[in-house]
């Protein structure tokens, strides 16, 4: 890799780019035929041909969501998108298969090493596919399966079509529609009945392209009293043209199973982040979502829980930076179906120099679900004037039993606090990086140590050179 | 060490300190006492550089230095530390975290890893704190008394060459007085100390060298110890007058 590619850009360390190599790059645009090609080049059954193309006639005819950031919806052209890119013939089960430049990528942002060290098996996604898979031996042998997506649909066409699809259909908005249509990469994974898996699972997502749309599905069981942490990292080069991510991610959480999934996202300000991310929980099943939202133009994300069986907990904790020329529009969203249920919903974000958080929740508590508990927190930090912060939190209550907390505050960062840390040799960016970190630490404390530290490092990067 | 000359300060156009003169040498124990609203909080935070007041005339040295060159932040690497009369909460943030790197800013040569962790130890055993308090976050939740000790401790870790202590004795009970005096006394030969109290039983621990009696943002009277005993017994009344 040259020199000029591993130039990062401004303040964002992960802003540098590779040539664009590519063994299959499709023309950019969509239409019916492109969606055909995607299918057909990955030689799938038919079935899954049909849903694409259903959902691809869902999104042409689907209006765009009405809420979240308008104006910057209908600014994206679905014509100057890539929505297929093919950078390595296979999927390489050996770092040193994989090809030099995007080895190096991974190198730079650490995956070998954190695979190493502290992780049960890793995919990394490249563009449009996994360029590298590989599970633990161990996990392997006691049937855990951990596959990249388009692999899993080869191999288990009848779990994948038992599943596909059944969380989020493809008609729930338009960017889930636009996802079953071209939706390449993600992971499949299924843990079996009473299986632990201690180490967590990570996939990595790296954008490389202009203009490249990325439209990765995951789809993880976890079938009865198993227990799994699936971790997922993004990041992409710094261009002044837009690209667009786009993913659906189906958790189904059988009796008694445990599924956490944890999502650090630092794309560039560039990347168009629109996800679909929902989760079913059964009989006393525990789903948790960890969801950080740092980078990205645009994100419009609120993962969801549906309390299905008597007894399921919900676990919501969110954190979201908007800086300059950023909207992050986050939150959650938790259905209460069943008697008994529970959940929890902590959402915490930090708005900078004119960037602009939202809160958006959904609580719903069903007529026949009895005896449900919900607290929800909700906590804004505005660093400056120019940014803004807003909460839209929606509560259908139909069951008067329901215990319920809603708590919400907006702060600033208090003159006292800034001395008093100054007054303890902190420059005023440190103090500033230190309370930062500590008001996103309920979240932090909850990711492997290793995302802890990096995610620490980067927001007090964020404060840097930027107070005057 | 420290040369406060003539001194005026207002917030908000409000004068509040007028006219102040003090100097404090190394190795010395100054004492300032007065009423509630005296202005010893404000020459406090003025020292320590607080950007909320505004020095109208006056000048105030630090090791030979004029003061108002240096950020806050650098005062507290040049070796000057304020023991708050009321510390922030600093939410989210470890003890253990914020005492290794404000020591790591503070200190010309910090100590790292085990020899930081050692002395942290020693430090914390001298004020008979217990080892949970690292992982509690800055004074949140803290009870009166133990955000002082937490000042104290840091005050130990980070070594200064003159320490303003703010009513660092209010609320505390008496075994905890015995320890923070002894906090106090251990870093108070080698530095300058300003200890504003209003209360003459710390005075039993640490013994000072001067006591001023502030009213109204001046200084009125300077004596030795016994003028905070007389302080005590007489109240603030009977020095009107010289103000
Ligand atoms: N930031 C500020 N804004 C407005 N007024 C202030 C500010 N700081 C101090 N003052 C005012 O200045 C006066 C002196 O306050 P200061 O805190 O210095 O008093 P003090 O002598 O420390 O009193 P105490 O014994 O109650 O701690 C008070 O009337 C106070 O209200
Ligand atoms: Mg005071």
């Amino acid at each position: 890799m040259s020199e000029e590619a591993f130039e990062a850009v401004g303040d964002y360390k992960y802003g540098f780019h590779d040539p664009e190599n590519h063994t299959i790059r499709f023309d950019k645009g969509l239409s019916e035929q492109v969606v055909r090609d995607i299918s057909e080049l990955k030689n799938e059954p038919q079935w899954m041909t049909d849903i694409r193309v259903k959902a691809y006639r869902h999104f042409e005819e689907r209006a765009m969501p009405d809420w979240g950031n308008c104006n910057l919806l209908e600014s994206i052209n679905f014509e100057n998108v890539t929505y297929f890119l093919r950078s390595s013939n296979q999927t390489e089960k050996n770092w040193d298969d994989v090809p030099d430049d995007i080895k190096n990528t991974f190198d730079r942002l650490g995956i070998p090493d954190a695979e190493q060290k502290w992780l049960g098996g890793v995919t990394a996604q490249y563009e449009s596919e996994a360029v590298y898979h590989s599970i633990r031996e161990d996990l392997e042998e006691q049937g855990v399966i951990f596959l990249d997506m388009d692999t899993g649909l080869k191999t288990h066409p009848e779990l994948v079509k038992k599943f596909f699809g059944t969380v989020v259909p493809h008609s729930d908005n338009k960017f889930s529609a636009l996802n079953t249509a071209v939706w390449s990469g993600g992971s499949f994974i299924y843990v079996p009945k009473g299986i632990s898996v201690e180490m967590p699972v990570q996939a990595y997502f790296r954008i490389n392209a202009k203009n490249m749309g990325q439209f990765e599905r995951t789809l993880i069981i976890a079938d009865e009293g198993s227990t799994i942490h699936y971790v997922e990292g993004c990041t992409a080069p710094s261009y002044s043209t837009d690209s667009l991510h786009s993913a659906v991610v189906e958790l189904v959480a059988m009796e008694g199973a445990k599924i956490r999934y944890s999502t650090v996202q630092n794309w560039s300000n560039n990347v168009y982040n629109l996800v679909t991310k929902r989760a079913v929980a059964h009989k006393n099943a525990t789903v948790e979502w960890v969801d950080g939202n740092i980078g990205s133009k645009l994100t419009m994300k609120y993962p969801s829980v549906l309390l299905k069986g008597e007894g399921a907990h919900a676990e919501v904790i969110s954190v979201a930076y908007a800086g300059e020329g950023q909207h992050q529009d986050a939150g959650a969203k938790v259905h209460h179906l069943a008697p008994n249920t529970t959940s929890n919903i902590l959402s915490k974000s930090i708005s900078k120099n004119g960037g602009r958080s939202s809160y958006r929740g959904m609580l719903q508590v069903m007529p026949k679900a009895s005896g449900c508990r919900s607290k929800v927190v909700c906590d804004a930090l505005i660093l400056d004037e120019t940014s803004r912060s807003d909460t839209y939190p929606t509560m259908e209550i139909g069951n008067s039993s329901a215990d319920l907390e809603h708590e919400a505050s907006v702060s600033k960062v208090s003159s006292e606090q800034l001395f008093y840390l100054m007054s303890r040799g902190f420059t005023e960016e440190a103090a500033m990086g230190l309370i930062v970190n500590g008001f996103f630490e309920p979240f932090t404390r909850e990711l492997p140590m290793e995302y802890a530290v990096e995610l620490n490092k980067l927001l007090e990067l964020e404060m840097e050179g930027s107070i005057g | 060490m420290l040369r406060v000359e003539d001194l005026h300060v207002s917030v908000d156009g409000t004068s509040i300190i007028k006219g102040l003169t003090l100097t404090i040498n190394r190795g010395e124990i100054h004492v300032i006492m007065g009423r509630n609203g005296a202005g010893k909080s404000t020459l406090a935070n003025v020292v320590m550089g607080h950007p909320a007041y505004e020095i109208t005339s006056g000048e105030i040295h630090f090791q030979g230095r004029p003061l108002d060159e240096l950020a806050v932040f650098e005062r507290a690497r040049a070796g000057m530390f304020l023991s708050f009369q009321y510390p922030a909460v600093i939410p989210g943030v470890q003890v253990g975290t914020f005492l290794k790197k404000s020591v790591a800013s503070v200190r010309d040569d910090p100590p790292k890893g085990r020899a930081f962790r050692k002395e942290l130890n020693e430090a914390m055993s001298k004020l008979e704190m217990d080892k949970s308090f690292l992982s509690r976050y800055v004074n949140d939740g803290f009870s009166g008394g133990e955000k002082k000790r937490l000042e104290i401790l840091q005050m130990l870790l980070l070594k200064p060459s003159l320490a303003l202590l703010d009513e660092t004795d209010s609320g505390l009970d008496i075994d905890a007085l015995r320890i923070v005096s002894k906090g106090i006394n251990e870093i108070a030969p080698e530095a300058g100390c300003l200890i504003i109290t209003h209360y003459q039983r710390l005075l039993d621990h640490v013994k000072p060298h001067y006591v001023h009696a502030m009213i109204d943002g001046a200084i009125v009277k300077t004596g030795g110890p016994e003028l905070a005993l007389e302080l005590e017994e007489r109240g603030y009344d009977w020095l009107d007058a010289a103000a």
